[in-house]
């Protein structure tokens, strides 16, 4: 076996509240393609943020060794320079530039008092011809597809002598078509000596390229897959990416689960920006009293989508379909509309959806249902409202100096739990969770578990929106699993397990 | 000793206004120039400023949508100033009638703005710019190159004169409306805290709140009798009372109040809420309108005149009294009290370099300084807050 190219040995990465990675070893040899697969929030990310200078040298622990020297970069150029270049999932270019403005963007050719347009345009349309994309280098980025701005970042990459390229998720918006040419650019690059980080969820489009897979679960490396010398299958890689244990995470609840309570048929639901792109496909799901119901799904389902727009229409453009509170045909026009009839929508970006940091406890408290404590909808009952925010502050234990402090100096712990005390504020029957442990602790975790519980206890019902399996498991009734918009399977407690789950969710990827 | 940091920093523009003024006392007594606190100076500094308060207060539900301003106000003063000329010189309509219509035609100019910038989601800098320009070539093209004028006595009478209006007992009338409303304030205060006790909430301690009242009332009752001592109490000052302590309450204790500071502060968040951003939206700016109209007829009536020249630069007025006043740039932060104080901050540096016979060129580069320097102050104080 070559000496590796790239060594990160023991890497530890610690977030305020959360180990991201720790103690991480990951190698790749020179001319490979390596795949690193693992559930959302793993860690890949983390780690390839790492490796590429997003988190400089002294923010994390450990060493990383790239062709035989220790580099210590400090900023993303730094590792440019060294010849590795990353491409998000997010493509980062600028839509009215032309591909060869953003192919060099940050990297002009010429020199600092005169940019050198007929250089810039020429090597642009060189490096397009090798990434096999048949466009002039003067077309603008927003005028040309998600598939072909995929290939002008690749190209991008070529442009600063790319030497080990790193892909996140580079095929989950493309279609079958650009997928398998993306595909076979990386083959053609790795005979050309090129070597190759690929992180993705399609696990059937490792099994084709992959020469070797590292799997990483909870921040940890678990196991490195190498072809040829291992079994590589999809339920190989499966295991290594669920096998973790269940223990008692999750309080334990008793189920009384009673009739029908919300219902929605044939909800589809289409991008608000991109006309004829659907995002839910005629989704039918239904929730019963005193029932906690869970979705299922990789991240870009649909699943905030579907949720959002149920929730008076906050999301999306044309959304169609029937939708019935308590057997009677509902049309929730509005977000006040979707409040008043019960329904509440805990976001999953709290900070960005949810919360209103510059102002206090007091004021996020009360801030979807005012009318509990006004006087006809118009003056504040201040002295009241006080008290309905001590009253939740205290039921929800959210830390803090008191009730007038801003909610931006709040933990995310803290931040989390105000939310739901705020939504609970407005004293919901159906409660709709989006991700409502993600990047908090174990100790808020199990508060918020303890909650939903006291919830349906009381006969209302939960709508729970997950990327994290073992919760769904450990909280849910019933779960959903959704992909690429539409519901592709329904399974009772009993008979779910992450194994199917995640099957569920590939085989649907496939016949795309 | 915390508690007085904690009203320094919650206080900070009060307490640099009074440092100021007492700055320009020492320095206006000193030079032999007389007072700032004269009763004429006073009078002067409510008459001379009350546009910017009244526009300030508009501004400020603006500026609390999310950092978005009103380019266009000066011109609305203008134009509408010149319409309530053509009422009442042109026309000879009667005060009351033109006073109205003024104000319909003001909320409408409003309204007509608040479109674009809510519904139709054309940025606010962009429609107000616009309306900026638009509005005062309408109004020069109404009025002609003279201006109009005279205007009748009985409309500037309803807004230049004194109470009482002349006569022998201008000083003890003063002096015994500034009791009347000192105890009135007292006595809010008192019950409002036994309603609070009784009701078993948290009421601040009794040692602040004697403080408090003790300074309110020792300004009120200063300031009316030197009142007492020139001509009276301005009428304006009743005017500019009354919309402060509306729109105070407004901003403060009102669902919709509260609804402009969810949306600056986050309009996403406040969205999903369900608070009308649009609605709310469309309220600031046609409200903005109708402020503007109300400032426009306070012009015309201190100068006898719609002049061509009228509400030049009242908008950035009204922008720097409220960034001055504590307002964030982002919105969701501000209060119409801070805004006023403001607006009174701007009023005095004028007014202390005008006595002090500073150049006119210098005023401007110092009121520039002090408005880059409050945001300055609102930015690094934020930063700090989020360091800790």
């Amino acid at each position: 076996m070559s000496e590796p190219l790239l060594r990160m040995k023991n890497i530890t990465k610690v977030f305020p509240g959360a180990k991201a990675l720790d103690n991480v070893n990951f190698s790749v040899i020179p001319g490979e393609i390596h795949a690193l697969v693992g559930e959302n929030g793993a860690g890949k990310s983390t780690l390839m943020n790492v490796l590429s200078g997003i988190y400089p040298y002294g923010t994390y622990e450990g060493e990383i060794i790239y062709s035989n020297e220790e580099c210590r970069f400090s900023k993303i150029k730094d590792s440019e320079k060294k010849g590795i270049a990353i491409i998000h999932q997010e493509l980062a270019l600028v839509p009215y530039m032309t591909i060869g403005e953003n192919m060099f963007l940050g990297n002009e050719r010429g020199n600092a008092a005169r940019v050198d347009w007929d250089e810039t345009y020429s090597k642009a349309d060189e490096y397009l011809k090798i990434v096999g994309l048949n466009e002039s280098s003067q077309t603008l980025i927003k005028d040309i597809g998600v598939g072909k701005q995929q290939l002008v970042e690749i190209a991008k990459a070529l442009a600063k002598n790319v030497r080990l390229l790193i892909l996140d998720e580079p095929t989950a918006s493309l279609n079958e078509e650009d997928s398998q040419n993306l595909l076979k650019l990386l083959l053609k690059f790795k005979s050309e000596g090129m070597t190759s980080i690929l992180i993705s969820h399609k696990l059937n489009e490792i099994e084709q390229v992959a020469d070797s897979i590292t799997v990483i679960r909870d921040g940890s490396t678990i196991e490195t897959l190498v072809k040829g010398k291992d079994e590589i299958s999809e339920a190989r890689i499966i295991k290594g990416m669920v096998g973790r244990e269940i223990n008692d995470r999750y309080p334990a609840r008793e189920s009384h689960v009673g009739g029908v309570t919300f219902e929605v048929k044939n909800w589809t639901v289409y991008h608000p920006l991109y006309k004829g792109r659907k995002v839910c496909d005629k989704v039918s799901l239904n929730i019963r009293k005193g029932e906690v119901v869970g979705i299922s799904g990789l991240m870009g389902a649909g699943r905030t989508e579907l949720a959002m727009s149920i929730f008076g229409g906050s999301y999306g453009a044309d959304i169609s379909g029937e939708l019935y509170l308590d057997g009677k045909s509902a049309n929730l026009n509005n977000v006040r509309a979707a409040i008043n009839n019960k329904i509440a929508y805990v976001t999953e970006d709290r900070k960005g959806d949810g919360l209103v940091l510059s102002n206090c406890i007091r004021v996020n408290t009360t801030l979807a249902k005012l009318s509990r404590t006004s006087h006809f909808d118009f003056i504040i009952d201040k002295d009241q409202e006080v008290s309905f925010a001590e009253e939740y502050r205290s039921r929800f234990g959210v830390k803090c100096a008191g009730i007038e402090q801003n909610v931006g100096n709040l933990s995310g712990g803290n931040q989390q739990k105000l939310l739901l005390a705020k939504w609970m504020f407005a004293e919901p029957d159906i409660l709709i969770l989006d991700e409502p442990t993600r990047g908090i602790d174990v100790g808020a975790k199990y508060e918020i578990y303890n909650i939903i519980n006291e919830l349906v206890a009381q006969e209302k019902s939960v709508l729970l929106i997950s990327s994290d399996m073992p919760e769904l498991l450990g909280m849910c009734d019933r779960i959903y699993i959704m992909n690429e918009g539409r519901i592709v399977g329904e399974l009772a407690r009993e008979e779910a397990n992450q194994e199917v789950i995640m099957a569920k969710i590939l085989q649907s990827s496939k016949g795309a | 000793m915390i508690k007085t940091k904690d009203f320094l920093s919650k206080n900070a523009m009060l307490v640099i206004l009074v440092l100021v003024m007492l700055l320009f006392e020492a320095l206006i007594s000193t030079s032999g120039r007389g007072s700032l606190f004269s009763p004429e100076n006073l009078t002067n500094l409510i008459s001379q400023n009350g546009y910017v308060i009244i526009l300030a207060t508009g501004m400020l539900l603006c500026i609390l949508t999310g950092g978005n301003i009103d380019l266009s106000v000066g011109s609305v003063v203008i134009l509408v100033g010149a319409i309530s000329g053509i009422f009442m010189v042109d026309m000879k309509m009667s005060p009351y009638l033109s006073i109205f219509l003024c104000l319909v035609i003001a909320t409408l100019i409003g309204a007509w703005q608040a479109f674009w910038i809510a519904y139709v989601r054309i940025p606010p800098f962009v429609t107000t710019l616009a309306g900026m320009l638009v509005f005062r070539g309408l109004a020069l093209v109404i009025m002609g190159s003279q201006g109009i004028g005279p205007f009748p006595d009985s409309y500037k009478a309803l807004f230049n004169s004194f109470i009482p209006n002349g006569g022998e007992m201008i000083a003890s009338v003063s002096i015994i409306i500034a009791v009347v409303i000192c105890a009135v304030l007292i006595t809010i205060q008192i019950v409002s805290r036994m309603q609070k006790m009784k009701k078993g909430y948290a009421v601040e301690s009794f040692v602040s709140m004697v403080i408090k009242l003790v300074a309110v009332s020792g300004i009120i009752l200063f300031v009316f009798s030197r009142f007492g001592q020139h001509r009276g109490i301005p009428v304006l000052l009743v005017l500019l009372g009354a919309i402060v302590l509306i729109y105070s309450y407004y901003t403060k204790n009102t669902v919709p109040g509260r609804y402009l500071y969810a949306m600056g502060g986050n309009e996403k968040a406040a969205r999903l809420s369900g608070v009308n951003t649009k609605k709310m939206m469309f309220f600031a700016y046609t409200n903005m309108g109708f402020l503007a109209g109300v400032a426009a007829l306070v012009g015309v009536a201190r100068f006898n005149q719609a002049s061509t020249t009228a509400g030049t630069g009242f908008e950035l007025d009204a922008i720097g009294s409220c960034f001055i006043g504590g307002a964030s740039a982002y919105g969701g932060v501000g209060t119409v009290g801070g805004a006023v104080i403001g607006a009174i901050f701007m009023g005095v540096l004028n007014m202390g370099m005008s006595i002090l016979g500073a150049d006119q060129n210098l005023q401007r580069v110092i009121k520039g300084l002090v408005l880059l320097a409050a945001v300055i102050f609102d930015v690094l104080s934020k930063n700090r807050k989020q360091a800790a």
